[in-house]
């Protein structure tokens, strides 16, 4: 007997209705599965009841992966209360539409429950970034280098010890850095933007926002030790 | 403190990172391996890579990991 709580109820009918049924579900190969994942296919695979039935059971699975997450992460997070349990309700509800949309991409390779606690716990990271985009603690285009020492961890009571090395490290980002690369490298390191939040101020999704970066970072430590400033070793 | 390490930690890149695209879609194939044992990072050395140097991704595999682990107990 499924058992939804009475809050959830209303938001899981509709999400109920909203899942798609993916039209590949039939073709995975069903001989390389667990019982359990194939169980679980088989249910999604079904005419209703039995696959309302089965996506309830999911749904509740889903929440209770999401709420505790949302609690792993709680005391890193400026969320708290019921607003993050409202994030991991949405989260999960999130969840269950894309795992029922990308049901035919699981290949078998993990269960069925670690490929869908995949996506739920990526939809508690977009939620994250979303409430921080809502709520920024600073302005996303902000500029203030004089909190770069604070970002590395430098001693300002060291400041003739590493006063060059940042200052070239600033020119760096001037001259060698694209308009994007320093855009987000001024975002993620100077303003302390978390990266999935720039993902949704920019429109972007987190792999280019990471390559972006990633060639910022590749630019920067070859300027700095072409100058002398760092060894290089790479 | 000095931060010089931390920056050159930060400056430094792997070449075999795969990114967060690829590190991603096989997250929980490498998140079961991990879990069972087995020698993810060998098996999968740019995923390793990314995971080390992408925060967003590696939370991700950080929650992934305690989530199979709780199920297991």
């Amino acid at each position: 007997m499924l058992k939804v709580s009475g809050a959830g109820r209303q938001y899981l009918g509709s999400i109920v209705a909203m899942a798609p049924a993916d039209p590949e579900v039939g073709e995975t190969p069903a001989a390389r599965l667990d019982p359990e994942s194939a169980e679980w296919l088989r249910v999604l695979a079904c005419a209703d009841p039995q696959r309302e039935a089965g996506l309830a059971r999911l749904h509740e699975m889903l929440l209770r992966i999401a709420q505790g997450e949302v609690r792993r992460r709680g005391p890193r997070l400026r969320i708290a209360g019921p607003e993050l349990e409202d994030l991991a309700y949405h989260a999960a509800a999130d969840a269950l539409v894309a795992i029922t949309s990308k049901i035919g991409q699981f290949r078998g390779e993990s269960r069925f429950t670690t490929w869908a606690y995949k996506f739920v716990i990526f939809e508690i990271s977009a939620k994250i970034g979303r409430h921080f985009w809502r709520n920024p603690g600073v302005s996303l285009g902000a500029e203030d280098w004089n909190q770069l020492p604070d970002r590395f961890g430098f001693d300002p009571a060291k400041q003739t010890e590493w006063r060059d090395l940042l200052a070239a490290l600033h020119r760096a980002v001037d001259t060698e850095l694209t308009a994007r690369q320093r855009q987000v490298f001024v975002a993620i390191v100077l303003n302390a933007v978390p990266l999935d939040t720039l993902v949704i101020e920019l429109g972007s999704n987190r792999n280019a926002i990471y390559k972006t970066l990633f060639d910022a970072r590749r630019k920067l430590r070859a300027a700095l030790a072409a100058n002398g400033y760092i060894d290089d070793d790479c | 403190m000095d931060g010089r390490p931390e920056l050159e930690r930060f400056l430094r890149t792997d070449p075999r990172d795969v990114g967060c695209a690829e590190a991603m879609e096989m997250l929980h194939i490498y998140a079961e391996l991990t879990v069972a044992g087995a020698p993810a990072e060998q098996q999968y050395p740019g995923i390793a890579a990314h995971l080390r140097s992408c925060g967003p991704c590696g939370e991700d595999f950080d929650g992934l990991l305690a989530t199979l682990s709780n199920q297991e107990t």
